[in-house]
């Protein structure tokens, strides 16, 4: 009978976690105050290309935290690094948005105190307290920069652009196709059917059911062997466009702009099919050790000025409106070019990294969870 | 009190012995068994997927995931057949540089041969497997070579080529050494016996100078074996599509997905197959040779 018991109510705390995740985790931390004097050190955790001694030299000099950078390569390292060693180690953390939930569930991160923030108030409207980072009016984080995943390819290969992922599923391209290896890989495959096989019925391309998730493992199957090399990390990517070794992929703009400005004949797209994208949010830590630094570092890196230097560096979106200008005093027509004055329809129009849960979001509860995404991805990596 | 503790070691052996090989035992227990023990228990755990938080308890459920799963058979007999194939490589390539270093190079060759056999070893393993990528990569010094002397390129860079060779340069200087030192220990009077008694140089390696260096290949195959089967970082770099080892995957389970009980219960296999390996060497007289 206990067991039966203990069943049931893991179950109405399962149920009542997808649906009120802070059921369990909110009474954990107080969000800070005030920020006070720095500790003089600041543990990093983010995307390659997301400390660059541009913006990093100068806070250094300004606040005297010192930036200790760990770069990433997927959601899930940078999840795991932030439970490991009892989760101390580091202060903050750019997570995306399919790795900010499991960040809040797993009590790894702290309420943010949004009026200690000053740029918020000019983020975009739908970053300032989106739901990947808000729940029940709680800000865990403070949004960074967006953009879509892009279509990568050779000129060379490809005279015009491609118009369509289907060129990434093409035998045409045998062992010359390069994908992320991110089980969150699975969405682009479900983007793709959700245009090309509209009677599987997906309408959003992370909540799949059994279904929808075989027809997506199926191309991805038949895709495993055309792929020349699933990529780990984004200096992987660049190196096989460099030899030659692919000609086309998923890739982030970042790939792009390194490999252009290599000078390798490379280009990048949005197809047809539309994109699968990420928005990245700064949080912090829930033992951060050095909290002020924390917030030192969240707001050097939300002024007009940084966000523009990072947008421009990857070739992303800045959360903060006041950007655009800043970013095309950087460099003429950079602010058009990477979207930072575009309406919100391009926003709504990508669909944004998010973690995989049971809950459909449909009143159905027969999505597949994250854990079974990985499993899938094992089974199509081979 | 140094006179003292001397004149004890003497007069008591049994405690002189203890003291010695206390340390190592010590360190032996805590660290390698505990570890061992620590592994086989986290495998019947499982993690709670929400959270990520672990769950002790005894359950089999990592284990049926990877017998129900085809996908681990494959990189379990992946791993294991590219280990025994690079194996079997260096045990060919290596003969005939022991030989040539032991036997007929007089002293100088023989330090420069050694010397040059040695040499990769003190440079970095991440160093010469980032070589490698560039050798082999689709424009690299390989199809370069290739494309100089009128010969087709090769597409072999990001494959499991790729690893096979990669790995049995990295090992080879493992089966150099015990292969070397196990010709050089056969004594040169069984040669000229052999002789003397008509059997022509073939059948002399035959019958007696490779059944008396097997002990010697099979210390050289635990070396390029085990690090073979245990190695993560080839397959990442040099790997393409279907490369993964166990190693990647215990890796991918405990660095990027956070389930470090279900790598545990993966990482029970390579210990297994270890473990039947280092009996059949045993047998084969390789502890013997070391």
């Amino acid at each position: 009978m206990q067991d039966g018991l203990k069943k049931t109510i893991a179950r109405v705390v399962l149920g009542l976690s997808a649906s009120l995740p802070f059921v369990q985790g909110a009474a954990a931390v107080q969000p800070l105050q005030s920020i006070g004097k720095g500790e003089g050190v600041l543990n990093v955790v983010a995307w390659e290309g997301y400390a660059q001694d541009d913006w990093v030299k100068p806070f250094e000099a300004a606040t005297g935290c010192q930036v200790h950078a760990k770069y990433a390569g997927s959601s899930d390292e940078m999840v795991a690094l932030m439970r490991s060693g009892g989760g101390s180690q580091y202060d903050v953390v750019s997570a995306s948005g399919d790795a900010t939930l499991r960040l809040i569930y797993g009590h790894n991160v702290q309420p943010i105190n949004i009026a200690l923030i000053p740029a918020w108030k000019n983020f975009i409207p739908q970053l300032q307290g989106p739901d990947f980072n808000t729940v029940k009016g709680v800000h865990y984080g403070v949004s960074y920069e967006w953009g879509p995943n892009t279509l990568l390819y050779s000129t060379k290969t490809f005279p015009t652009a491609p118009t369509s992922w289907s060129v990434i599923y093409d035998a045409k391209y045998k062992g010359q196709i390069t994908v992320p290896d991110n089980p969150i890989q699975i969405a682009d495959a479900a983007l793709y059917l959700s245009k090309t096989q509209p009677s599987l019925g997906i309408t959003d391309p992370y909540e799949l059911n059994q279904t929808q998730m075989d027809a997506a493992v199926a191309l991805l199957k038949s895709q495993a062997g055309l792929i020349k090399k699933y990529w780990a990390l984004a200096s992987d990517e660049i190196q096989l466009f460099t030899s030659g070794d692919a000609v086309v992929g998923a890739a982030w703009p970042y790939q792009t702009n390194t490999l252009q400005a290599a000078k390798v004949a490379v280009a990048d797209t949005i197809p047809t099919e539309g994109a699968t994208g990420w928005a990245d949010t700064w949080m912090v830590a829930a033992k951060a050790p050095h909290p002020n630094c924390a917030y030192e570092w969240i707001n050097w890196v939300t002024t007009p000025k940084v966000q523009a230097q990072q947008a421009i560096y990857f070739g992303e979106t800045p959360a903060n409106t006041l950007a655009c200008k800043e970013m095309d005093e950087q460099q003429p027509g950079s602010c058009a070019q990477y979207h930072a004055n575009a309406p919100a329809s391009y926003f709504d129009s990508i669909k944004f990294w998010k973690t995989p849960l049971p809950d459909c979001g449909n009143g159905k509860h027969d999505c597949l969870d994250y854990a079974a995404w990985q499993r899938e991805w094992q089974s199509i990596k081979g | 009190m140094q006179r003292f503790l001397s004149a004890f070691g003497w007069r008591h052996e049994g405690a002189a012995n203890a003291a010695l090989l206390g340390l190592p035992a010590i360190w032996f227990a805590c660290l390698y068994l505990a570890a061992i023990g620590a592994l086989l228990i986290t495998s019947f755990w499982t993690v709670d997927s929400l959270s990520g938080d672990l769950i002790p308890g005894f359950s089999f459920t990592n284990f049926q995931q990877l017998l129900a799963d085809p996908t681990y058979t494959k990189i379990g007999l992946r791993t294991i057949g590219i280990a025994a194939a690079v194996t079997i490589t260096d045990i060919v390539l290596a003969w005939p540089v022991a030989f040539a270093m032991v036997r007929l190079a007089g002293p100088r060759l023989r330090a420069a041969l050694m010397a040059m056999v040695m040499v990769p070893l003190w440079s970095s393993y991440l160093a010469r497997v980032y070589a490698w990528r560039l050798i082999l990569a689709h424009d690299g010094l390989l199809n370069w070579a290739l494309a100089e002397i009128g010969l087709p390129g090769l597409h072999i860079g990001y494959s499991n080529w790729a690893m096979w060779i990669v790995f049995s340069y990295l090992w080879l200087p493992f089966m150099i050494l015990p292969v070397a030192a196990a010709v050089e220990r056969i004594p040169p009077s069984l040669l000229e016996a052999s002789a003397d008694l008509g059997e022509h140089g073939f059948a002399t390696f035959r019958r007696v100078i490779l059944p008396m260096a097997l002990p010697g290949m099979v210390a050289g195959a635990i070396f390029t074996f085990s690090l073979t089967l245990g190695d993560y970082v080839t397959p990442m770099l040099v790997g393409g599509e279907g490369s993964d080892f166990i190693g990647n995957v215990v890796y991918a389970n405990v660095g990027v997905t956070n389930n470090i009980p279900f790598a545990a219960a993966y990482a029970v296999l390579p210990l297994g197959v270890m473990g039947v390996f280092l009996l059949v060497a045993r047998r084969m007289g390789a502890f013997d040779a070391l």
